[in-house]
């Protein structure tokens, strides 16, 4: 093989027959993937770490939320953190565990599937999306058993069935889709149970907020690690619906009005013990 | 018998290009219009997935004429060449200009090094924040590189529609007019009588600037045909170019 001329796209550029950004970068460069890089041995040092998202499917799509806390052992890291993302045009990810780590892997996703996008002039189904997703974590695999490890909730719209449909993972690639609602990090078991009793079929995108909200309220009352919204700092947590016409994230002052109802619910009932 | 007639650099040279020229000349043209609100690209092309108007990246587009499976490389070349361009820097740091260079340099290494120079023309173009701020690239076959304002055409007749794009094209026009100047000159015909192109026939996209972050869009046959049949009044502030009577009956 002659070298590559200089100032030349490189070979590896013209490589046909793969429509994934990953692929091309592993036949590229593979140390610009996470899962290229060697780890030394040791412990890692404290890192922030990202905690509570809930997602809930309602009449049309699916809504997806996060707090806006990351932490890193008993300090606070961020109070302003973004958990929530889109990943394209028509489905959504949250992201929990190692930050730093997190966000890239949303980056790398979502530059995948720009790229299948591009390349091939249509979209990945959602089943697609959510396997692409998996593929990515169990490549992760190795940082997971260092304490690295990044759990991630994907929620989309489906546009050949018509519904909104998540999926959550595990540390080692599993992927299992989900029906009515999920909560994942560290705040997630009282988020669950809070959506187990708030939840219900059939309702509709500003119910479905309120109820994100609220779950996100009710883990933050119970789990340090989960910021509650901070009427003080106008902080409020990121909440995305994504339905037919694609992902939207719901606005800051819509968010004050719906935390304000929260209170007031939490309010009336409340008993301050 | 065995040993090769000298051949001249010179000669060499002239043949690859004819070769290349001869190639491309076979293709139906594109023509790549600056309008206020973007860059308008179109041609025709009955087919809806074999594309020759692409997007690269947030603001840049790719069109490209002659051999489908030449450019069909380079546009995946260039559209990894962004990606991994954004996903180490950042996405602003994409240009059209570092493109076009890494594209001028492949196309004439090959033209230089390769038995065949690719039979392909192409234009990259970024969409600024202001028509000043645009840019459009033009790349021939040898990698030569030509910085165009306004209005480029390539492929079949390209010098022909060039010459009815510069008598026609004016800054400011909007995309309505754009686009049927567009039409016109892809049915226009050197010898003969100018064709009326349907909408179902061609292929068109915009890099919009107003659009938040990824600029590019298609234009579908219903909304060309909208388009098309826009009454020409509307684009009485664009200047004098653009009203054709042969396409405000169609």
């Amino acid at each position: 093989m002659t070298p590559d001329a200089p100032g030349a796209l490189p070979r590896s550029f013209h490589m046909t027959g793969t429509s994934s950004f990953l692929d091309f970068l592993a036949a590229h460069d593979p140390s610009l993937l996470p899962t290229g890089r060697h780890l030394p041995a040791g412990e890692v040092p404290a890192a922030p770490h990202a905690t509570t998202i809930v997602a809930l499917t309602f009449d049309g799509g699916v809504v997806m939320a996060g707090d806006r806390r990351a932490t890193a052992g008993p300090m606070i890291a961020s109070r302003h953190i973004e958990k929530v993302f889109p990943a394209d045009e028509y489905s959504a990810v949250g992201i929990a565990g190692t930050a730093g780590l997190a966000l890239e892997l949303v980056r790398l996703f979502q530059l995948e599937l720009e790229h299948y996008e591009k390349i091939e002039g249509s979209l990945l189904s959602l089943d697609g999306k959510a396997n692409r997703l998996a593929t990515m974590i169990r490549g992760s695999l190795g940082l997971a058993m260092q304490g690295l490890a990044v759990v991630p909730l994907f929620g989309g719209y489906d546009l050949d069935r018509g519904v909104g449909r998540m999926f959550s993972f595990d540390v080692t690639g599993g992927r299992y889709e989900e029906t009515d609602f999920h909560a994942v990090g560290s705040g997630s078991v009282f988020a669950r149970g809070s959506l187990k009793k708030l939840w219900w079929p059939g309702m509709n995108a500003s119910d479905a907020v309120r109820t994100a909200v609220h779950a996100l309220v009710d883990a933050a009352d119970d789990d340090s690690a989960t910021g509650g919204p901070d009427t003080l700092r106008r902080i409020w947590p990121v909440v995305a619906t994504v339905t037919a016409s694609g992902y939207l994230r719901v606005e800051d002052e819509a968010l004050a009005r719906t935390v304000a109802e929260v209170d007031a619910i939490r309010r009336a009932e409340g008993d301050p013990r | 018998m065995t040993m090769p007639f000298y051949v001249s650099p010179e000669q060499l040279m002239k043949d690859r290009a004819d070769y290349a020229r001869k190639g491309i000349a076979r293709g139906r043209s594109v023509v790549v219009l600056a309008y206020d609100d973007g860059i308008a690209f179109a041609t025709e092309n009955p087919s809806r997935a074999l594309h020759k108007i692409s997007e690269i990246y947030d603001r840049i587009a790719f069109a490209a004429v002659g051999k489908y499976n030449e450019f069909e490389n380079l546009r995946v070349a260039g559209v990894r060449y962004a990606d991994l361009r954004g996903y180490s820097y950042d996405r602003s740091d994409v240009t059209a200009r570092g493109l076009a260079n890494a594209y001028a340099q492949t196309l004439g290494t090959v033209f230089t090094t390769e038995s065949k120079p690719l039979e392909v023309e192409i234009v990259v173009a970024e969409v600024g924040a202001s028509p000043a701020t645009d840019q459009i690239y033009r790349l021939s076959y040898d990698g030569s590189v030509a910085d165009e304002h306004g209005h480029v055409a390539m492929g079949g007749q390209a010098e022909h529609l060039s010459e009815r794009l510069a008598e026609r094209w004016s800054p400011g026009m909007d995309l309505a007019a754009v686009v049927r100047l567009a039409v016109d000159t892809l049915g226009a015909q050197v010898d003969g009588p100018d064709r009326t192109l349907e909408p179902t026939q061609l292929e068109v996209a915009v890099l919009d600037r107003t659009r938040p972050r990824r600029a590019f869009r298609r234009l579908a046959a219903p909304q060309l045909a909208d388009l098309l049949g826009a009454p020409p009044d509307d684009t009485a502030a664009a200047g004098p170019g653009p009203s054709d009577p042969a396409t405000t009956e169609g």
